[in-house]
């Protein structure tokens, strides 16, 4: 693999870049892999990158039936956090934002993690209690967060209205290595170094069928033939009941349309990313000036990745409250998404009834965050059969009611 | 130069002159003008700067399509960023800027970029800036957002306003260009329900330019007379400024009307967004013209072969003196015949197409234009302007055969239908080979509830490009529309459209064919965007194959013009690079809005005050007239406390508090939720919906009971009363009244559907007022008419009477811990009834109190407040509420999952009280620590504080909170540690503080 360095770009620069090689290989599948990972989104990637890097696994096929990065990886809001109340979370999302860190460098492929900070506005009184709380919680999980007053909220958000007549900011929870980071990178960032591993990734290959011995997994047919496999990693968010069901059991997930938009790119005027859970509505600026909003979930289940108009009217409203300026810009385009959510809106990292088949699905809202800390904890279950990030996101917490329900801190969106 | 006609302009009022700036120049233009043509007029060709590499920007097109001519419009509360300028309509005073440049347009700093364009091809900043680390942050990532965006920030809250529009209609047609209005009189002719969107301020599309007859008329007059039928007809609606901006699921189409953009300052709304129901959608919405990819044709003076004949004819404005035509097809060729019947230079008609064109090129021939055929354009000459071209055999790689001076390029690579609207929703396309167009596929549309299609394309934007053929295209959508929404069109013919006879188009997606590298280095796609053909050309060789990855590696197709212009020309070229067949590398989804939409439309009039509207009890008044402090509660605003002049919030509090105890308080307790469930098997559903056994409550009794999700987790708490045989009245928290009521509908719907019970939230139909002291009962007793005794009406029971000739019901019931009445009345008697209260009671000194008292008391007394102690983790048996579980129920919701072995856990957090050894109050939502870390490295706890406060009446802070097997560790003492590193210390006790046998209450 050709290194990516300002020195790479000028000497192709002098042949008009005629010298860049393949991102990825676009290789046809072997007839056996170690482990397949089904969904080349950013969590399967992430969990193909980890079995090399940290258990020297690359007999890896990633099989994914659209283009890598297609589903939610490429349609989120982009927003990294790990501000989280409960023990679980905080720990899995810190892995994850604390590995966006160094993610590009690792890599050698530029995400553009922009710790640009993180504010979750407290706009009621049971908000500020919430938010305290959080605070306090994270203090002890060694994630970085501070209870900040409105007025440090209008220093760090000039263009917030703080004294609104309905939702007055009363604070606000505070990440300051909080931030974003260019989804599309993060996905095309791993398949090049999982492909630079010797792994194989291959698109428009859709699984449909696993092919079992009794209770284990021995491989899977796809549209591309049978390929057999020690190990299957089913990655495929908003269609894991789907692929469940193929291998022969149920998972306890709702698929829904999240929604999104953004606006015409204007010249920067917020540099942090601001979250208003009582009026439902999330913003922040790409590096291209567009205002990237998101709001909530359709109120039905579904699995087209289509734009629907209720909540995009609700969210946006709720920013005009928010940030009167921008009734003035315009909508550029809105889209959906389809997230999987559990019962308790915590992920699902876990073994399942078929031995040799491991899940990783259930992020929901919230996933983009969390995708190097998912595939972290996803190697190491899949390599060793456990993991203490992924322990309390076991499959068996919904028989056993152990729940992590962060809806007291994260509201809307997570 | 660009310069005014003297003799055309059809869309112009020359009588009206119209004043306005650009840049701060001042410049006229007439009305009928658009912004660009009047800058054109003024011979301002350089519009703006491009966003990446700053390229210096003209007008390339004259509709929506236009990616280059953006703009900033008006000043402070009225300005607003990135307007087209081709959709602008001129008005007086209009002041308009151009955008994306330091110091100036024609001295842009940034446009360094372009000389160092070699170095920031498509991607390169993924390659690079990533040393050191933090460089990303501090130093790059700054550069780059500085240098992207295009038009500044508004600043001040908008000054205009907006609102919502709800339409009906069988037919809804999208586009009243020639096919629009033809497809809306056949379907009104039927008797359909027809409502027409035009996105312009005229009709007729671009068919009168275009030229031609219809029925032996000319355009202009067969466009007026067909509207003036349609006006005519009470089943249609036409509406012009009015864009179809999106397709969504069952019909629901979203319209744009601009109201006053064009006439800033008359009173009124700005925008008006149409919410619109329609059976069948037609979408005739026309076709966009596509650039030719040859170097240079980003220049400014390089312009869309129609667009140049749309400025000549509809606004008299000539683009250039002298216009190089550049073409594969036949249409350009009109615009080389209108500008020379206008007396304009065509030094020559360039036709890539070996054979060249049809009639037209024989027209335009016969006036002395000079067609070359199988040539192409090597590069545009000039930088700020065009100055000429260089022409080459479209079949080489460029080689220049000979220059020609110019100063204007009229470039056609071929017509697009417009799709998106078609697409929104799932309608399918298929690639026209012999028209190189995607258009409708007519078998796949998007499909309705019933399955059914409910969109149908029609005139251009299905593919048909002459005049005849849009025509009866258009006559037999709005004839079928009609069919599909139960109406039987007329059997009348389709008017007849001239049709000149045309060669076919020949695809030319790189002129010339072979062009080397540096060509296509200069060679645009995405003009917006700075996407060149050597951009989507090095996405394919670095494997981002999928036209998905393309678009996003290059940013092809993500400007402003949402690709209009750059996305077939970008996936051809993909489709080249790779291969593969056109149809094969397909498109990119199409996403409303179709332009983009302000986002002060989309919020409508919801805003301020009225962005949820405020819910107030009946004596809300009377809080504010007496200095309440408020608390939102829901939707609801309540009153925190009543602090009296030089009162501290904290001093109000305990005032309230400790007259209440001693004394007498009076709490509006309105906003409670009061749920009536009334049928025969009411008092079954409520056994499934409580904790608590219900049916057995005898009617004039009270009960506090739990509700819990399936999840088995406590989600609210109140008191039930039952008023007869098959009533009960569920009062529940303030947050809670409209979740719980559709939570007890859900299972009424979809579980226990058959069973006959009936929920109505009569929340907002009652006012009440809890009268709460030792002193309550002697306040009663004084506004006289009902007994109010400890015999008559004890604790836990209800009455209903009058007081003081108000008729109410009186609920024994405490939250408090005092003697305490709540009386419920009609909301419109609960004013007078509390002022009664009031002036009666003045020699109790009667105070009332907010919810601050409220909670204090509550806590006082250990009873649990849901929100503080819960959060939707907790179960009743965590907070010592097993007395509200029955035991002899068979079944209610949550028992089951309540029986799941962590929720019985004897290691579940259970609810105590805490008392801070210093006497101090405890941080809200504290954790206390234990020994040691967890498997993650994180401080291991054994407990948090759920509600903590001072206590007026016991003078120290309490609280509550859950700790590891807290009941059995009475007197342990636990850290808490703060946020600033010290450490609170905190005892377990019991968590009721105050009167523990509830003798107070119980008298």
């Amino acid at each position: 693999m050709k290194r990516y360095s300002a020195f790479a770009i000028a000497r192709e620069a002098a042949r008009y870049h005629s010298g860049w090689g393949r991102a990825w290989a676009a290789p046809q599948p072997k007839a056996k892999y170690d482990a397949i990972i089904v969904g080349a989104g950013g969590h399967g990637l992430a969990t193909a990158y980890y079995l090399g890097k940290n258990f020297g696994i690359t007999n890896v096929a990633v099989l994914e039936k659209g283009w890598l990065g297609g589903g939610n990886t490429g349609r989120n809001t982009t927003i990294i956090r790990s501000n989280y109340l409960q023990d679980a979370s905080a720990a899995i999302y810190e892995k994850a934002r604390s590995l966006y860190e160094t993610m590009s460098q690792d890599l050698n492929y530029n995400v553009m993690f922009s710790p640009r900070g993180v504010i979750m506005l407290a706009q009621t009184h049971h908000e500020v209690r919430g938010y305290q709380r959080t605070a306090h919680a994270n203090a002890l999980q060694g994630v970085e967060t501070q209870y900040i007053g409105p007025d440090k909220v209008k220093e760090l958000v000039p263009i917030i209205n703080i004294d609104g007549p309905r939702y007055p900011v009363l604070g606000g929870l505070w990440q300051p290595r909080g931030g974003t980071a260019r989804h599309d990178a993060v996905a095309w960032g791993y398949a090049r170094a999982c492909s630079d591993m010797g792994m194989d990734i291959i698109q428009q290959c859709e699984v449909t069928g696993v092919r079992r011995d009794g209770d284990r997994v021995i491989g899977v047919d796809t549209t591309k033939g049978a390929i057999d496999c020690d190990k299957l990693g089913l990655v495929v968010a908003g269609h894991s009941g789907v692929l469940a069901e193929k291998a022969g059991f149920r998972l306890p997930i709702e698929s829904l349309a999240l929604q999104a938009l953004v606006s015409e790119p204007i010249k920067p005027c917020m540099d942090v990313v601001v979250m208003a859970n009582t009026v439902h509505g999330y913003m922040s600026q790409s590096d291209k000036g567009e205002m990237v909003i998101g709001g909530g979930t359709d109120g039905f289940n579904n699995y087209t990745q289509r734009g629907s108009f209720h909540h995009v009217e609700e969210t946006v409203r709720a920013l005009i409250e928010t940030f009167p300026m921008i009734s003035r810009l315009k909508m550029l385009r809105q889209w959906g998404g389809i997230v999987d959510m559990t019962g308790d809106r915590s992920p699902i990292l876990s073994k399942t009834p078929v031995d040799g088949i491991f899940v990783n699905c259930g992020w929901g809202t919230g996933g983009f965050k969390a995708i190097p800390g998912s595939g972290w904890a996803m190697a190491e279950l899949m390599a060793k059969g456990h993991s203490p990030l992924a322990a309390e996101f076991s499959l068996n917490r919904f028989a056993e009611g152990r729940f992590i329900d962060e809806s007291v801190a994260a509201g809307v969106a997570h | 130069m660009s310069t005014r006609l003297a003799h055309t302009g059809r869309l112009l009022t020359k009588a009206r002159q119209i004043a306005f700036t650009f840049n701060g120049k001042h410049l006229t233009g007439f009305e009928g003008d658009t912004l660009a043509s009047a800058l054109l007029a003024n011979d301002q060709m350089l519009v703006g700067r491009s966003f990446k590499y700053h390229r210096p920007r003209g007008i390339i097109a004259s509709g929506a399509e236009e990616p280059n001519a953006l703009v900033g419009l008006g000043t402070g509360a009225s300005f607003e960023p990135n307007q087209r300028a081709t959709t602008t309509a001129l008005f007086d005073g209009l002041a308009a800027a151009s955008q994306n440049h330091w110091p100036s347009l024609d001295f842009d700093v940034g446009a360094i970029n372009n000389r160092l364009a070699r170095f920031f091809p498509a991607g390169f900043y993924y390659k690079t800036f990533m040393a050191p680390r933090a460089a990303w942050k501090h130093l790059f990532e700054p550069i780059v957002r500085h240098s992207a965006g295009l038009g500044k920030a508004p600043r001040d809250r908008d000054a205009d306003t907006y609102e919502h529009f709800y339409a009906f209609t069988d037919v809804l047609v999208i586009g009243g260009g020639v096919a629009g209005l033809q497809a809306a009189l056949a379907a009104g002719r039927a008797g359909a329900q027809v409502l027409l969107l035009e996105q312009t301020p005229h009709y007729g599309g671009r068919a009168p330019v275009d030229g031609g007859k219809i029925n032996d008329l000319p355009v202009d007059k067969f466009v007026e007379q067909i509207v003036a039928e349609l006006e005519t007809m009470p089943n249609v609606t036409l509406r012009l400024r009015c864009m179809g901006a999106g397709v969504y699921d069952h019909g629901y189409v979203l319209g744009y009307e601009q109201l006053s953009d064009h006439t800033p300052g008359i009173p009124g709304p700005r925008h008006r967004l149409w919410k619109i129901r329609a059976k069948q959608v037609i979408t005739a919405t026309g076709a966009i013209e596509r650039p030719l990819s040859f170097a240079g044709n980003d220049v400014p003076g390089v312009m869309l072969a129609a667009s140049v004949r749309d400025y000549a004819v509809n606004y008299g404005v000539s683009v250039g003196d002298r216009t190089v035509v550049v073409t594969n097809n036949d249409d350009a060729y009109r615009t080389a015949i209108t500008l020379k019947t206008l007396g304009l230079e065509v030094p020559v008609i360039l036709d890539a197409r070996t054979k060249g064109g049809g009639d037209l090129m024989v027209q335009a021939r016969a006036l002395g234009v000079r067609v070359e055929t199988g040539k192409g354009i090597a590069k545009v000459l000039g930088t700020k302007r065009v100055t000429g071209v260089a022409i080459c055999t479209q079949a080489g790689e460029g080689a220049v055969l000979e220059e020609i001076a110019c100063d204007a390029v009229a470039m056609s690579g071929g017509w697009s239908p417009v799709v998106h609207l078609w697409s929104h929703c799932g309608g399918k396309l298929i690639w026209d080979a012999a028209q190189a167009m995607f258009r409708p596929d007519v078998d796949k549309a998007p499909t309705g509830a019933s399955g059914e299609a409910f969109v149908l394309a029609a005139g251009t934007a299905n593919g048909a490009l002459s005049l005849g053929a849009v025509l009866s295209d258009a006559d037999a959508a709005g004839k079928a529309a009609a069919t599909a929404t139960g109406h039987k069109p007329k059997s009348d013919s389709a008017p007849q459209g001239e049709t000149p006879a045309e060669a076919l188009i020949e695809p030319v997606w790189m002129m010339p064919q072979g062009a080397g590298v540096k060509l296509r280095m200069k060679s645009w796609l995405d003009f917006q965007n700075d996407v060149k053909v050597s951009d989507v050309q090095l996405a394919a060789q670095e494997g981002y194959e999928s036209v998905e990855h393309t678009k996003r590696y290059t940013t092809l197709g993500m400007a402003t013009d949402q690709g209009k212009l750059s996305n077939i020309n970008g996936l051809a070229t993909l489709a080249r690079a790779l291969n593969a067949d056109i149809p094969a590398v397909g498109t990119t989804t199409f996403r409303p809005p179709y332009t983009p939409i302000s986002m002060g439309a989309i919020a409508g009039e919801a805003r301020g005050e009225i962005f949820q509207p405020l819910r107030r009890s009946p004596m809300h008044a009377w809080h504010e007239e007496n200095g309440a402090y408020w608390e939102p509660v829901g939707h609801w605003r309540r009153p925190y406390c009543y602090p009296r002049s030089g009162e501290t919030h904290a001093d109000a509090v305990a005032r309230e508090v400790n007259q209440t105890r001693a004394s007498l308080g009076l709490l509006d307790a309105s906003t409670l939720g009061k749920i009536i469930v009334k049928g025969p098997d009411a008092g079954r559903f409520l056994d499934m919906l409580y904790t608590n056994m219900m049916s057995t409550l005898a009617v004039g009794k009270c009960r506090y009971g739990l509700m819990c999700s399936e999840n088995g987790f406590l989600s609210d708490d109140g008191v039930v009363a039952r008023i007869d045989d098959d009533t009960w009245l569920c009062h529940t928290t303030t947050g809670g009244a409209d979740r719980i009521h559709a939570h007890m509908e859900e299972w009424l719907q979809t579980e226990w559907w058959d069973w006959q019970v009936y929920t109505a939230n009569v929340t907002e139909q009652y006012a009440q007022i809890a009268v709460v002291g030792p002193n309550g009962r002697k306040l009663l007793e004084k506004l006289g008419g009902m007994d109010v005794s400890r015999e008559t009406l004890p604790f836990m029971t209800w009455a209903d009477g009058a007081l003081a000739g108000i008729g109410c019901r009186i609920y024994r019931i405490s939250f408090s811990g005092e003697l305490s009445y709540e009386i419920a009345v009609p909301a419109s008697q609960g004013r007078a009834l509390w002022d009664k209260l009031l002036a009666a009671g003045q020699e109790f000194g009667i105070t009332p109190y907010g919810t601050e008292a409220l909670h204090v008391m509550r806590a006082e007394k250990g009873f649990i407040m849901i929100g503080d102690e819960t959060d939707g983790t907790v179960i009743p048996q965590d907070l010592g509420l097993n007395w509200a579980i029955s035991k002899k129920k068979s079944d209610y919701l949550g028992k089951r999952a309540q029986e799941r072995s962590h929720m019985a856990d004897p290691n579940r957090w259970k609810l105590v009280g805490l008392e801070t050894v210093d006497g101090s109050v405890l941080p809200d939502g504290a954790y206390a620590v234990a020994e040691g870390v967890n498997d993650n490295g994180q401080k291991a706890t054994q407990g948090r504080v759920t509600s903590t406060y001072h206590s007026p009446t016991l003078g120290k802070g309490i609280a509550m909170g859950l700790v590891l097997h807290g009941p059995d560790r009475m007197g342990e003492v636990l850290d808490f540690p703060r946020i600033d590193g010290s450490v609170a210390q905190a005892r377990i006790v019991d968590p009721v503080f105050f009167d523990k046998d509830g003798e107070k209450q119980n008298v």
